[in-house]
């Protein structure tokens, strides 16, 4: 099992600044190994985003998204307390799920 | 979640009714278009987006018009990357009525590094890292609501390639 996302979400203003840091190799099937053989692609392919369990945010990533993927948005009319929760599933199946509570 | 439980229309009083009514509603037309993921991911970018070679080529994919520049769409990043492998890049766009948001690196083997569906809720504005595997040009598209493409673009030259090392 994958490790966890970190998620730090905190209000600023009316909005809540979220950043999230996703555990993935992110392999793009670009790599050698030291045998010169090409390592293959494994990478996070859907990210999904939920507030209070309601949808925000989709993202498909390609194999160009760094190693341990960072990102970063604002949600508007989020409260001190609400849950946002990060899904991601990856190439080869894998999946988790993480959650925190907006600051 | 299940968080939301309906009492019976029949014995709620006026007010209530509406209000359920309203409600209703408005979960019916969340689930229509929240596109509950995995699979029912119906607004998803197809996974031949991730071929496409050209920007005109991926509009086009995706049901946009021909793409223009706009200083509505931003992208922001170094001028020089030292290390290809992690580059931080900003983008976002002003406009209101952003369905879509597309990131696109011209020299990668693919050129759409990453899509993202917007909501209401959510401002379009967003920071990531990506791997260029060459100096390129990196390029931030809005996809709107009524079919305009708009973009804007920013050279980034790498010192050390982010894709074979």
């Amino acid at each position: 099992m994958a490790d966890p996302t970190r998620i730090r979400a905190q209000m600023a203003g009316d909005k809540a600044q979220v950043r999230l840091l996703m555990a993935h190799e992110m392999e793009s099937g670009q790599r050698k190994d030291s045998t010169g053989k090409p390592v293959a692609a494994w990478y996070i392919q859907q990210v999904s985003i939920t507030l209070n369990g309601k949808p925000v945010l989709s993202a498909q990533f390609g194999t160009a998204v760094s190693k341990n993927p960072y990102l970063q948005f604002s949600l508007k009319g989020a409260r001190p307390g609400d849950k946002v929760a990060v899904s991601w599933r990856d190439n080869r199946g894998d999946s988790r799920t993480d959650e925190a509570s907006v600051a | 979640m299940g968080r939301h439980t309906l009492t019976p229309m029949t014995d709620a009083p006026p007010l209530q009714r509406r209000a359920l009514l309203c409600h209703a509603a408005r979960v019916a037309a969340l689930l229509s278009t929240a596109g509950l993921w995995p699979a029912a991911a119906q607004a998803a970018v197809p996974a031949q987006a991730f071929d496409a070679k050209t920007l005109p080529e991926l509009a086009r994919m995706l049901g946009g018009s021909t793409p223009a520049e706009s200083r509505e769409v931003s992208i922001t990043g170094p001028d020089v990357a030292e290390n290809g492998a992690s580059v931080t890049v900003g983008f976002g766009t002003t406009l209101p009525g952003a369905r879509r948001l597309l990131l696109l690196v011209e020299k990668n083997p693919s050129l759409l590094a990453a899509a993202f569906e917007l909501s209401d809720a959510i401002e379009a504005s967003f920071v990531t890292r990506l791997k260029l595997g060459q100096s390129s040009n990196v390029y931030a598209v809005a996809l709107l609501a009524d079919g305009r493409v708009l973009f804007a673009q920013r050279e980034i030259r790498v010192t050390l390639g982010g894709c074979g090392a």
